[in-house]
């Protein structure tokens, strides 16, 4: 084991960590529990987190090259209008999906392109929700697009 | 997505109470509890699906540092055994495995990390043995189980000899579906000052948990308490004891916390899946298309325990001739025992693979006459006064269902240009070369029961309690993330508009309130609570002092099946739906899109459209899974799949464009006027993408899950 500093939503965090310890299991262990491991093999987004300005799934990251870093969960990349969008919208259910769906969907909405019904599909197509059948979590985000898009002009 | 919002609702829509949380991630899922100076166990599973135990050596194991003690049979006595309607299944594997995964040992350990490590230093000795893994055989060879191959057989008997000039045959089957809930099984277990236990967990049913715990236990009632954490999701998969009992025992044993969390891989193995089924149908009509007379045979793989195969058998028989008017009815049900996982309940229980059955050989039968499908059904449909083509019980008050299928067709199906590679049959793989694609529209007609039936009692408990501008609610419905405490909640507010409403934790202090299935919540702690909050209102209030009423909401009665022709009335009331999808299927790779679904439910009364929808487009996301791609695949009994790189669900790019119709035709046999909205979205829109991929193909579909080999192989 060995530990390993980085900054978890603007505070500095120590995390416990063998070389074989996912970033996702190290902070859980640590009582982080802001992402979460619903297949902890890359394949379902519930621990999808910005780690220095990338978005990732924690549960394929190695703690021990996290070092430093500037990892970022739903804690600070939720903004209040896509908030509000999702809880309008019935993009919620269980929610065990949605921290997830909160970083994919505002890492597609900071990119410079401007999101269709298609391109919102593609860029959420990573993440797994059982419960909502996603129209609900497309319509929100394409509704937080359109305004920023706006409020812009 | 268009929705036609329904007329009227006194509700007004709202956003749930537990919904803000769960967004800014601050909802605690019983994965999140953490408890001081805890311990952390893991499960060691059979390797085989048939095996005689020889030896477990542990001694390995608890040489390990930070290892504090393995469990095993020899830690529970013999006799006591779980299982949530029929007490056959050991807490551990005693003298045989008979399924996969079945857990033989539970390792408690200072961190998980160590605790699955030290799994693999437990020695198990095993004498394999034959796995039964095909009905046929089961019901040829000697059974797996002491208590018998079949667990429940069920024959009903309807009508005269009539057979109908025209006759189409079926054999029809279906897959293995995982309830894929998101978050996996996850509990922690604690010793109280009593010498009790307390769990908190993920269920859908606090108090049939509490009962098996008890029996295993053998602890009285006051002394087993449970307290439902956030419940990642459940879809059936949480009705029956996973960890429970290996993490009470433990607790009990060692005096300290224990929590254990499954990954992925075992939580596939760990819990009941939606039942295989093996079905033959024979529909007999006149040349004009009325039906005469069906014939129908269903077979289930109900895996080694018996789960919920009893009334899933139950469901599957009496929806297997769907809302049709049928003089003649003859069907015969078995659930079996195999060495494949076992199996149980999952949204739609039995009504979905009998809606594959019956809405395929409707299909068949409007083929070969010439009529157009959705003609035919329109014709045979139940009319108020009608028996039920299975049970006899009489049709009334019930949904219009012309005007059902009316509604379903008048919503235009949206058409989506392939802007994107994803939107082309192979989806995200992107194997599609173009040239031949055909297109196929499917119709199908759900029906199912809400709320038990078949005499099983129900009731359901409710408190408020007032305090200040505050009520208290407490139920212990579980908040699977369907939306019942937002149910609630609206109730309250509507009698108690000036008021704030809050919610106690579920728990076993509380009174029963039954089980978080068969689209029941509403219905009966909808009717529970608004029975206290009607007591409180009449009340007089003294002004400062806490006021509470408590009231218990007793639906209406039902009644086992006659013995010798399985008649009678079993079901409260019933739950429709329509479906009507568009599939785009690569002919000469077998893969298939479904490009668009319209559907119109009644749902009674609406209390929360927006979660009505959602209900209605999650269970479509689940019956577009269960049509062409999910399967947990066990060639001799072990699991191919296990894991979501193989076993694929839905995703946002495969998501099918959908247009919904509300109807309201309120149930007058609750106060309130709901149905439920669970279960019916799941129900026919398998059948209906069936349906429409045959349309499409010409090839014969006579399996769901449909595999490109079934399209691009088939004659
Ligand atoms: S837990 Fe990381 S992708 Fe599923
Ligand atoms: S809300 Fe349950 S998985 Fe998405």
């Amino acid at each position: 084991m060995s530990s390993v500093r980085l900054r978890l939503d603007g505070s500095p965090v120590e995390l416990e960590a063998a070389s074989s310890t996912s970033l996702l299991r190290a902070l859980r262990d640590a009582g982080h529990t802001k992402a979460q491991g619903a297949c902890e093999q890359g394949e379902c987004g519930s621990c999808l987190v910005r780690i220095d300005g990338v978005v990732q799934n924690s549960c394929l990251v190695p703690a021990t090259i996290c070092e430093d870093a500037n990892v970022e969960t739903v804690a600070s990349l939720l903004n209040q209008d896509l908030a509000d969008a999702f809880a309008r919208h019935g993009a919620v259910q269980c929610g065990f999906c949605t921290p997830g769906f909160v970083v994919a969907a505002e890492a597609a909405l900071a990119s410079a392109e401007s999101l269709t019904y298609d391109t919102v599909r593609e860029r959420l197509a990573g993440n797994i929700c059982r419960c909502t059948g996603y129209h609900g979590i497309i319509e929100a985000v394409l509704e937080v697009s359109q305004r920023r898009r706006e409020a812009n002009q | 997505m268009t929705t036609h919002s329904p007329s009227s609702t006194r509700f007004g829509t709202v956003i749930r109470p537990d919904v803000p949380p769960k967004i800014a991630g601050e909802f605690e899922y019983s994965n999140d509890v953490r408890i001081p100076g805890m311990l952390f166990g893991a499960t060691k599973r059979s390797p085989h699906a048939h095996a005689r135990l020889v030896a477990i050596d542990t001694s390995k194991a608890l040489a390990m540092s930070g290892v504090h003690r393995v469990f095993t049979h020899e830690d529970v006595p013999e006799g006591r055994l779980l299982g949530h309607i029929t007490h056959d299944q050991p807490v551990f594997v005693l003298d045989v495995a008979r399924h996969e995964g079945e857990p033989v040992a539970f390792v408690v350990a200072d961190s998980q990390e160590r605790a699955w490590q030290a799994l693999e230093a437990i020695d198990v000795s095993w004498q394999p043995l034959e796995p039964v893994t095909t009905i046929e055989d089961a019901l040829t060879k000697d059974p797996i189980h002491p208590q018998g191959t079949l667990i429940r057989e069920l024959l009903i008997e309807r009508g005269d000899d009539a057979v109908g000039e025209v006759v189409v045959t079926g054999t029809w089957e279906t897959g293995r579906q995982d309830q894929l809930f998101l978050a996996p099984e996850s509990a922690v277990a604690y010793p109280s000052a009593d010498g009790g236990v307390t769990l908190i967990l993920a269920t859908q049913d606090l108090h049939t948990d509490q009962q098996q715990l008890c029996a295993v236990l053998n602890l009285p009632p006051e002394k087993v308490h449970l307290i439902n954490s956030g419940i990642g999701g459940a879809f059936g998969g949480r009705e029956d004891i996973t960890l429970q009992a290996h993490l009470a025992i433990a607790a009990l044993a060692l005096g300290k916390p224990v929590k254990t969390t499954y990954r992925r891989s075992e939580s596939f193995l760990a819990h009941p899946k939606r039942h295989p089924a093996f079905m033959r149908y024979r529909l007999g009509a006149k040349s004009d298309g009325t039906f005469v007379s069906l014939e129908v045979s269903i077979d289930l793989d109900g895996g080694p325990y018996a789960s919920t195969s009893g009334p899933v058998l139950g469901s599957a028989c009496y929806f297997s001739a769907g809302p049709y008017r049928i003089p003649r009815v003859r069907v015969h049900g078995r659930a079996v025992r195999t060495n494949n996982p076992v199996s149980g309940a999952m949204r739609g229980f039995g009504a979905v693979q009998a809606c594959f059955g019956i809405e395929s050989t409707i299909d068949l039968l409007a083929s070969k006459l010439g009529i157009d499908p959705v003609e035919i059904r329109r014709r045979n449909v139940l009319v108020e006064g009608d028996p039920f083509p299975t049970s006899g019980q009489r049709f009334e008050d019930q949904t219009d269902l012309r005007e059902l299928i009316d509604r379903c067709m008048a919503l235009e199906l949206p058409s989506s240009p392939a802007t994107l590679d994803l939107d082309l049959p192979g989806g995200t793989g992107r194997t599609l070369m173009g040239s031949a694609v055909s297109r196929g529209e499917g119709f199908a007609l759900g029906v199912k029961n809400h709320l038990y039936g078949e005499g099983v009692p129900e009731t359901s408990w409710a408190k408020l309690t007032r305090e200040g501008n505050t009520i208290i609610v407490e139920s212990s419905a579980s908040e699977c993330g369907q939306g019942i405490q937002g149910v609630l909640d609206r109730i309250v507010r509507t009698e108690f508009p000036e008021c704030e409403v809050r919610f106690a934790v579920p728990s076993t202090w509380m009174q029963y309130s039954g089980s978080s299935s068969a689209s029941r919540q509403s219905w009966m702690s909808g009717s529970a609570v608004l029975g206290a909050a009607q007591k409180l209102k009449s009340q007089t209030s003294s002004g400062d002092e806490p006021e509470s009423a408590e009231f218990e909401y007793r639906a209406p009665a039902t009644y086992r099946g006659d013995p010798t022709n399985g008649t009678g009335d079993i079901h409260v009331s019933y739950m429709f739906v329509a479906h009507r999808a568009r599939v785009e299927v690569d002919t000469e790779l077998g893969l298939i899109r479904v490009a668009a679904i319209s559907t119109a439910q009644d749902v009674g009364r609406v209390i929360n459209a927006t979660e009505i929808r959602g209900q209605i487009l999650g269970g479509i996301a689940q019956g577009v899974g269960f049509a062409i791609n999910e399967h947990l695949d066990t060639p001799s009994g072990l699991a191919a799949n296990n894991s979501l790189t193989d076993y694929l669900v839905p995703t946002a790019a495969d998501m099918p464009l959908v247009v919904i119709d509300v109807l309201e035709q309120p149930d007058p046999r609750n106060p309130l006027g709901i149905k439920g909205v669970g279960e019916p979205s799941a129900v026919s829109s398998t059948a209906a993408i069936a349906n429409a991929i045959r349309q499409a193909t010409g090839k014969p579909i006579t399996r769901v899950p449909v595999r490109p080999s079934d399209i691009a192989l088939a004659n």
